[in-house]
């Protein structure tokens, strides 16, 4: 098991290879579909900051404020990855991001991306929300909360110990490519 | 205890407490992967959040779904009165964190917040002989909803003509295509016939089934077994990391279709496969 803290450097990254299991620690921002719409559109710079040499996380939350005013992460498992595949390679290019939290993977435009600019997809158990929630151990802020919704936010958390499968690395190598190609073949003999 | 908050309470267990027949199902999967795979590391944290969902009473997933009610009511009930109740559930869940804001008006891209907007939660009513409640809910996620399908028999790409052994084509086609996006391992519910509509109804009412349960028709039944078998070959697994186990069960039925047309819908859901039911009998509430 790999350990790894945010911010990651170019070096870090380029060492993680498809099948590596990593445990994630530091600071990460969900984004989903609405948020990575703005960066490609609006290239705001309130993000900036948090986004660079860190991962981007494609989560929508379920959030509650405890009694003492501060956000808590109650359920947040990874959503599908593949509607962020027109602006992804964009985004890590634009804010230096290093590394892609989802589900299901994504296309060749992303994983053209991440080799160009040393960026790592991070599959994490899709529904398991209340695992991944436990091991947030803070929010430390909110953007665009109003506008977007609790799902579509851009939530910056710290998170520990973040349990997640290398399925996509900076050297062109994709586990959905394979496992696809794989099983279309299989079916294709089924079907006879 | 009040129609309203017995509502709230089946809400509360579809979303945080997995039902026995699909935990046992998924343990079983585990159990044929190897130690030290991805797979078998994905199926135990899925366990491990199963258990942490039901002790803290949190959602298993953080996607809690669309909400589809199935209610069957008796003689001189009204179905006002259901809805409203629904309509009370929905929002104090969502307050209560059971359940995540789900419902977007499409005009403009507004969440409602409380999960309740136009036909949602979305309820089909049932008026029946009986002088008894049965209210059945489905949570619904997004994401394998995305990777439902429907197909029109004949389909030319795969030489699925219109028989069984068509079905069975565009079966295998459809989880092929779905990959692990749907969060494998899935369960598969299929309407056979029907209009457009009424074969994805078909299809979704399928879940309702306890996991092993077959078809009542043989033929169908024999399909059910052997597409487990087939579907199980492609080695997809969960999450789609590859594996033994890509689905869990599939649920076919079948209904008269017109002659110029054969639909198959095909309904996916994933491993988080989250239904639950109540019967309002004498007063008395009882879970399944």
């Amino acid at each position: 098991m790999i350990k790894l803290k945010t911010p990651i450097s170019e070096e870090e990254i380029r060492k993680l290879h498809v099948g590596d299991s990593v445990l994630l620690s530091g600071v990460i921002v969900t984004a989903r579909d609405a948020a990575h719409k703005l960066m490609i559109e609006e290239r705001p710079d309130f993000i900036r900051e948090a986004l660079k040499e860190s991962v981007i996380y494609h989560c929508g939350p379920v959030v509650k404020k405890d009694e003492n005013g501060n956000w808590q992460f109650v359920s947040a498992g990874p959503t599908t990855s593949a509607r962020e595949e027109p602006y992804q390679a964009d985004v890590i290019e634009e804010y230096k991001v290093r590394g892609i939290i989802g589900k299901g993977g994504m296309g060749p435009k992303t994983a053209a991306g991440l080799q160009k600019s040393g960026a790592v997809y991070f599959h994490a158990v899709g529904g398991a929300g209340t695992l991944i929630a436990n091991a947030v151990k803070k929010v430390r802020t909110v953007h665009k909360l109003e506008e977007f919704g609790t799902p579509e936010a851009f939530w910056v958390i710290e998170v520990e110990d973040f349990p997640v499968v290398v399925t996509m690395d900076s050297h062109g190598k994709s586990m959905h490519k394979e496992i696809l190609e794989k099983s279309t073949k299989i079916a294709e003999e089924l079907m006879g | 205890m009040e129609l309203k908050e017995s509502i709230l309470e089946l809400l509360r267990r579809a979303a945080t407490d997995l039902s026995p027949d699909v935990e046992a199902a998924i343990r079983k999967a585990r159990d044929k992967e190897d130690e030290g795979t991805p797979a078998r590391n994905v199926f135990d944290t899925i366990i491990e959040n199963v258990e942490m969902a039901r002790k803290q009473s949190t959602p298993m997933c953080q996607d809690t779904g669309s909400l589809v009610f199935y209610i069957d009511f008796p003689v001189g009930d009204t179905e006002k009165k259901y809805r409203d109740a629904i309509e009370w559930a929905a929002k104090e869940a969502t307050a209560k964190q059971y359940l995540r804001p789900n419902a977007v008006d499409p005009v403009t891209s507004k969440n409602s917040g409380n999960n309740v907007g136009v036909n949602a939660p979305y309820i089909h009513f049932h008026q029946w002989d009986k002088d008894e409640v049965r209210i059945r809910l489905l949570l619904k996620g997004g994401g394998s909803e995305n990777v439902g399908t429907q197909y029109k028999l004949p389909h030319q790409p795969i030489n699925a003509g219109r028989d069984l052994k068509g079905v069975r084509k565009v079966i295998i086609d459809a989880v092929t295509k779905a990959q692990g996006l749907g969060c494998a391992p899935g369960t598969l519910g299929v309407g056979i016939g029907g209009g457009r509509d009424t074969s994805y109804t078909l299809s979704k009412e399928q879940f309702f089934r306890k996991m092993g349960q077959r078809s009542e028709r043989k033929e169908l039944a024999e399909l059910e077994v052997q597409l487990l078998e087939d579907l199980n070959k492609l080695e997809i697994g969960p999450m789609g990391f590859g594996g033994k186990t890509t689905v869990m069960d599939v649920f076919i039925a079948a209904q008269d279709r017109h002659p110029a047309t054969f639909y198959v819908a095909i309904s996916y859901n994933c491993w988080a496969f989250r239904r639950k039911s109540m019967t309002i009998k004498e007063g008395e509430v009882y879970y399944d």
